[in-house]
């Protein structure tokens, strides 16, 4: 084992100081770790123009204490420009990519377990001219597995300073600030294919590395052992089961009264601060439209963290990619592989955290496709709606003695209900515009790691960031604007009664649209007003008949049953399993795709399919019920 | 180790010089010779090491037998059946067993 911290291939020439450098390294190689490590907290997440590429900015300083950008770009295996992923890192390095200068440097990560395979990208990034630093990653697992590399003997050949690091445990990292300080001439490697295959450049790396001296370690012995639990034949599936019921317990046990007890107090803190302002609009507006709507936005962030923490800790010990291998099977029944399980699980708690997990899976159709079908399962905020329409129309018998009523089965034939029609849409989806016929499965699998805090951290701050920023402005956009539309017109300066409101003209001028399911404009309100969230309509549909829903939940039954057949109870049921009455989910489906296509057309066709199943099941229930 | 018990009965039938990687036992060893895969798919393992001319090793089998994961070199990757029969190796004789 070579104890050089930087092994640089000769003079070096003292030039001006680095402005930009770029991040770039094959998945698995540790490179977020390191980027993390250099740059902490100073980093920001930003869209490629045109691209659903996310990339973060971070900046570190050199000894001069001047500002330079890293750029950490997606994790790539090669720079043929095959998939988004690559096409974005080849246009940075070389300068083509709008809005970001090409970089006057390049850190280059590599796994110092996998040298040959990451060799092959080195050629590729070192034959850019770009002046590069080439980092061995993972030093302290290739000394713990009997692996040995000679740095000096691999910078001379590669015309790079190259560095055996270790971005966990920050072993080697001073390399990278003395890298910052001195400027390195561009590399001049021995003996570099100029243009080969892949097969070629595989030759010369497996030839650059027995020159290295390079002793591959040996398999760690705790993945092997772990692996011959985790993916055993019978073994491997009950702990996945477990896994999996573990995850949707958090979200749900632990996730769901967290946002409960976060609304409790936003309600609180709202009452409060309404009595502490002067009466009317102004009142209003701050209680009713900017804390309501803040409340809606931060009644998400404890689902979103600790779904984010528990995927967090999955991926990074490397459980999430023996998770997949187990779902697959299932999944590719529907044309999905086994990535989209946890992002779908988590979207029966709440479509807002699913989408945004749906990071892990990298194929970019595969991923759309898990994004369209996730507001089909159940979540959280359609519960309350089935409780009361189901309570209202449906009197409770034992089917099966004290195991299973009617409501209970009603409540599950719903579940039921949306998991078809995600089912039936990822089948849609695949087979037409998401079809990927080019992108099967094949997953690598990484060494089982424990996972660091600065690490889950990281990744939760940066989360939570993106949905407040990105999603937040939406979703408090929208709140305002039912706020307003519930206040105006205004009569004598005091806001109208709510049947004199622009929300319900909205509800009357829909009207003749959903008469065909059975609803009234009242039913049309709540439909609107429900964009907000959809549990909503039980307190809009209170306050229009009069009631508060929360202490007199049998009178708002009773209302209910005046208001609709139970024709169309079964037809706004479907409806809600159905329509995507859910503007948060709309917003983090635009900010993760960076565009509003794909939210449009989700809103479309699923209120579409709604439409048209609830007014199926008015007609055919209608039918046999009068 | 338990896999080996449970997958790596051989029978005693005669095995031909070559096939594909899908037909091969966990535990079992060959040398990758052709991947007969659409160009992106096939660089895509290149890549990730599955280059023609070395060893791979089947690691292990996911419940169900599909899909299965390989091993080159020590890095591990898991694909489905409708790739890996699409991967020809050259056996090099008995399974190694006691991975």
């Amino acid at each position: 084992m070579s104890c050089h911290a930087v092994a640089h291939p000769g003079d070096e020439a003292l030039g001006t100081a680095y402005r930009t450098i770029a991040v770039v390294g094959p998945p698995n190689s540790g490179k977020t770790t390191l980027f993390n490590r250099l740059t902490r907290l100073r980093q920001k997440v930003g869209n490629f123009p045109g691209v659903t590429v996310e990339h973060h900015t971070g900046y570190v300083r050199d000894s001069d204490g001047q500002e330079i950008a890293l750029i950490d770009l997606p994790g790539v295996y090669s720079l043929a420009p095959k998939s988004e992923d690559e096409k974005v890192a080849v246009d940075v390095l070389t300068g083509n990519m709008p809005g970001t200068p090409r970089p006057d440097a390049i850190i280059l990560v590599l796994n110092s377990t996998n040298l040959h395979s990451h060799l092959v990208l080195a050629a590729r990034v070192i034959a850019l001219g770009t002046p590069t630093l080439v980092l061995l990653n993972m030093a302290d697992e290739l000394r713990k597995q009997g692996g040995h590399v000679d740095v000096l003997s691999l910078a001379r050949q590669l015309g790079t300073p190259v560095a055996l690091v270790s971005a966990t445990t920050g072993e080697g990292i001073v390399a990278v600030q003395n890298f910052l300080d001195s400027a390195v001439a561009s590399p001049e490697p021995l003996g570099l294919p100029v243009v080969g295959s892949t097969r070629g450049y595989r030759e010369w790396a497996v030839r650059v590395g027995e020159n290295a001296k390079y002793r591959r370690p040996a398999t760690p012995v705790w993945t092997q052992r772990l692996d011959s639990l985790f993916l055993h034949r019978i073994w491997g599936s009950v702990i996945f089961g477990v896994v999996v019921i573990a995850v949707f317990q958090t979200i749900f046990a632990v996730g769901q009264p967290l946002s409960n007890l976060f609304q409790r107090f936003l309600d609180v803190t709202g009452a409060q601060l309404g009595t502490h302002l002067p009466h009317g609009m102004f009142n209003s507006l701050i209680v009713n439209g900017v804390w309501k709507g803040t409340g809606s936005v931060l009644v998400f962030l404890p689902q979103i963290l600790l779904l984010f923490l528990v995927i967090g800790i999955l991926e990074d010990s490397g459980y999430l990619s023996r998770a997949a291998v187990i779902a697959d099977r299932t999944m590719s029944r529907v044309g999905l592989n086994g990535k989209s399980f946890i992002p779908l699980l988590s979207a029966y708690a709440c479509a807002v955290p699913a989408i945004m997990a749906t990071r892990t899976i990298e194929n970019k159709r595969d991923r759309m496709a898990t994004i369209l079908i996730a507001p089909f399962m159940t979540c959280s905020a359609r519960l309350p709606v089935y409780t009361m329409v189901i309570a209202a129309f449906l009197p409770n018998r034992p089917l099966l003695g004290v195991f299973l009523g009617t409501r209970a089965v009603a409540m599950l034939g719903l579940y039921v209900l949306g998991f078809l029609m995600a089912v039936l849409t990822a089948r849609l989806l695949k087979s037409t515009i998401l079809r990927s016929k080019d992108a099967p499965f094949i997953l690598e699998m990484p060494p089982y790691r424990w996972p660091t805090l600065a690490s889950l951290g990281l990744r939760l701050v940066d989360r939570g960031k993106a949905f407040l920023y990105r999603a937040g402005t939406v979703i408090m956009l929208v709140t305002l604007l039912l706020w307003a539309a519930t206040n105006f017109p205004m009569h004598h300066g005091q806001p109208p009664e709510v049947q004199n409101s622009v929300v319900a003209k909205l509800g009357h001028a829909i009207e003749p649209v959903i008469r065909p399911l059975g609803f009234d404009w009242k039913i049309g309100v709540g439909l609107v007003t429900s964009l907000a969230a959809r549990e909503v309509i039980i307190a809009t549909l209170g306050t229009l008949n009069g009631v508060d829903p929360q202490s007199h939940a049998t009178d708002l039954q009773a209302a209910l049953r005046h208001e609709l057949t139970p024709a169309a109870a079964v037809a706004l049921l479907v409806f809600f399993a159905f329509a995507m009455q859910c503007m948060s989910t709309l917003a983090v489906v635009r900010r993760e795709t960076n565009g509003w296509k794909w939210p449009v057309l989700q809103f479309s066709y699923m209120t579409v399919v709604a439409y048209i199943s609830a007014f199926a099941a008015y007609s055919i229930v209608g039918h046999f019920i009068r | 180790m338990i896999f080996n018990f449970i997958f790596g009965r051989h029978k005693k039938d005669r095995k031909p010089k070559s096939g594909a990687l899908a037909d091969l036992r966990v535990g079992e060893s060959a040398i990758l010779s052709e991947l007969q895969l659409s160009p992106p798919v096939a660089e895509h393992l290149m890549n990730l090491g599955f280059v023609p001319g070395l060893e791979v090793t089947v690691a292990r089998s996911g419940p169900g037998g599909d899909p299965r994961v390989y091993r080159v070199e020590g890095t591990e990757v898991a694909m489905r059946r409708d790739v890996s029969r699409h991967i020809h190796v050259e056996l090099l004789g008995a399974p190694a067993f006691g991975d």
